[in-house]
């Protein structure tokens, strides 16, 4: 089937007239490249931030987790009865419980004493709270009072903490004015509404923040016998716990940070708008040289109708002007797409990468552009008169 | 229909041979409402396969407008206009095409596309050419250059041939989707005399290998004895040659046989 097709292919008159022309050729390309890369950064951009909003809602050990339907986001937590976590117990498929309580912090550089917002989460030291198994061993030194757990990824606004560290200095801070110290780091990662994380008990916590309403928690996670039906039993403990808590499963949880993100500020439009823009600027880069390119060509597709080629013809040599363009100008939007992701994510700890469903959406909407360009340039067509060229 | 004609107009030469363009009470007019203009009257003529006539006549007087219409470029309006055994009279855009794969026209420009190579311009023609694989339809392309004498010019871009090498590889690229009727509008008009005279001698010998037909518009003097007859044309019509008399009837023909 190839084999006759490769055996019956005509001359490449699209690619030709492409690749002539190596001036005009290489402006399109730019300007193809040029709004692919910016849409890649955009949707890079703005992918990066949602998924960063939920960094450490993915880490939880959790099937379902319970938070006041108060809570609007990590930022706004409210507290809810841990009783209600208690409750779960009494539902067969539950086979543990952890209590969580979250709140952004002051935390004062040790360097520069300047303070600055810092997400903490306090719980049990001997309670399950990450699926990464490593924090077990850490957590056991929080046991004693005023010892936190530093997440070295947090941003370096904070100070030198995991550097200090690692030198065996010991770290002191305040937080909220309190003493503590660095009992050891984790590695976590920052995100939208935290720029760095602290690990305590729950017993330093309360210390921190006194004025916490006794047995109020703001997060309880929930863990399920293997194989549970997660949805049936979400469905049942909604049922049974009064509307004083929120019962979520743990992509639930997720969606519910992301979508706070998305709906309550404007960042998915400027993104968004970003991307349009530099859609429609290559859009018109595109039509601009097709349309010219077929104007140049006007006296060369008359003749090619006066040899007995067909319109529909020439209307397919534009076409495929314009899917060759497409490829061609997305190939260095791809490659300059991957590494300014990288040199984003190293500026940022944004964790911006290329996946699968963005690489397809920009190459579509390169395709739409083209595509579309040259439909346009197409009606150019219309004025090649075989009748006018003798 | 070819039948009537014959009766018609018993003189046609060569007796008896296919015809290649029977054209009867042919007019044209340009324009509309007061613009409206005549350049075709009432035009008689045929032209049998393999016959190579020549059209003369002074600048204007509608000799490419005969062509265009011959050529399937431009519909009919009034006249009978029969082409390779197709009527053209009334006939749709989609038979017109199909048709102009049979007629290989050479202008007054080469025409060639800019960005093809001889070779590419020429497999052009040959690509028209349905059921031959690629590499017949170039090694065949390759073939018409030889013919043409361009056989070490196959690589070069039309930029890079002079004005006779142009013209001869639009004479390979027309016959390569080998056309039983070549149309040449003033194919020597960019060249010198001398070049000028070898492209149309080359033109007319492979054309008569090929057993098709030609109708060359030509002003060159020089080049009126390689027909087997032409044509003269003044204000719309055909006339005899000298006399400037219209002699063309309904009963007539304008043939003026060469010796
Ligand atoms: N597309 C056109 N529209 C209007 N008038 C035309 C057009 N083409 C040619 N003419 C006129 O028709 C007449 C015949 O033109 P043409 O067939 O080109 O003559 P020739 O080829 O013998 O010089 C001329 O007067 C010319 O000005
Ligand atoms: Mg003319």
């Amino acid at each position: 089937m190839l084999r006759g097709w490769w055996g019956s292919r005509r001359i490449p008159l699209a690619w030709l007239l492409l690749t002539r022309q190596p001036v005009r050729l290489a402006v399109a390309l730019a300007g193809i490249s040029f709004a692919g890369i910016l849409m890649f950064m955009q949707f890079g951009f703005r992918d990066g931030l949602f998924d960063a909003s939920v960094t450490i809602h993915k880490l939880f050990d959790a099937d379902l987790v319970l938070i006041s339907p108060r809570s609007s986001s990590s930022v706004s937590m409210a507290g809810f009865p841990r009783r209600r976590l208690v409750q779960t117990l009494a539902d067969p498929e539950v086979t543990g419980v952890t209590p969580v309580h979250w709140s952004l912090l002051l935390w004062r550089n040790p360097q520069t004493r300047a303070t600055r917002s810092i997400l903490t989460l306090g719980f049990e030291p001997t309670d399950p709270l990450f699926t990464d198994p490593g924090l077990a061993a850490k957590a056991r030194v929080l046991s004693e009072r005023g010892r936190v757990l530093f997440d070295e990824l947090s941003r370096p606004e904070f100070g030198p903490v995991a550097q200090w560290f690692k030198q065996g200095r010991t770290v002191e801070s305040e937080i909220s004015g309190k003493r503590i110290r660095v009992g050891g780091l984790v590695s976590l990662g920052t995100s939208f509404g935290a720029d760095g994380n602290l690990l305590t008990s729950s017993e330093t916590f309360l210390q921190l923040m006194p004025n916490t309403p006794p047995g109020s928690i703001e997060v309880g996670l929930v863990r399920l016998r293997r194989g549970a039906d997660v949805a049936a039993v979400q469905a049942r403990l909604r049922r049974e716990l009064p509307s004083d808590v929120q019962v979520l499963t743990k992509a639930g949880f997720i969606a519910f940070e992301q979508d706070y993100w998305r709906s309550s500020t404007s960042i998915g439009f400027i993104f968004s708008l970003g991307a349009a823009m530099g859609f429609v600027v290559g859009c018109v880069i595109v039509y601009q040289i097709l349309y010219s390119d077929v104007s140049d060509h006007l006296p060369e597709y008359a003749t090619l109708m006066a040899m007995g080629y067909r319109l529909t013809h020439l209307l397919g040599v534009v076409a495929r002007e314009g899917l060759l363009l497409a490829i061609l100008g997305y190939i260095p939007a791809f490659a300059a797409g991957q590494g300014l992701y990288l040199v984003v994510r190293n500026a940022t700890n944004l964790p911006v990468a290329m996946d699968t469903s963005r690489a397809t959406l920009v190459f579509s909407l390169i395709l739409v552009m083209c595509m579309g360009s040259a439909a346009l340039a197409m009606r150019r067509l219309g004025d090649a008169d075989p009748a006018e060229i003798f | 229909m070819a039948d009537s004609l014959l009766t018609l107009a018993p003189q046609a030469p060569p007796s008896g041979a296919p015809i290649a363009i029977a054209v009867e009470g042919l007019s044209h007019w340009y324009g509309h409402g007061s613009m409206r203009r005549q350049v075709i009257d009432g035009l008689n003529f045929r032209v049998a396969a393999g016959e190579v006539v020549l059209l003369t006549g002074p600048s204007g007087c509608g000799k490419t407008t005969i062509l265009s219409l011959v050529g399937a470029l431009r519909s009919v309006q009034q006249g009978q206009v029969r082409v390779l055994g197709q009527e053209l009279n009334g006939s749709g855009r989609r038979t017109r095409q199909q048709l102009r794969r049979s007629i290989g026209m050479i202008f007054q420009g080469h025409n060639l596309l800019r960005c093809l190579s001889a070779e590419q311009n020429v497999q052009m023609g040959a690509d028209l050419l349905p059921g031959l694989s690629y590499r017949v339809r170039r090694d065949q392309a390759r073939e018409w250059l030889r013919a043409v004498g361009l056989g070490d010019e196959l690589h070069k871009l039309p930029h890079d041939l002079s004005g006779g090498q142009k013209q001869r590889v639009a004479i390979a690229r027309a016959l390569a989707a080998q056309p039983r009727l070549l149309l040449a509008d003033e194919p020597t008009a960019a060249l010198d005399s001398r070049t000028g005279r070898e492209v149309v001698e080359l033109l007319q010998r492979l054309a008569r290998e090929q057993g098709c037909a030609v109708l060359m518009v030509t002003h060159d003097p020089r080049i009126l004895d390689l027909a087997d007859r032409v044509l003269r044309m003044e204000d719309g019509r055909l006339v005899e040659p000298g006399s400037g008399q219209r002699l063309w009837g309904r009963d007539q023909l304008a043939d003026v046989p060469v010796q």
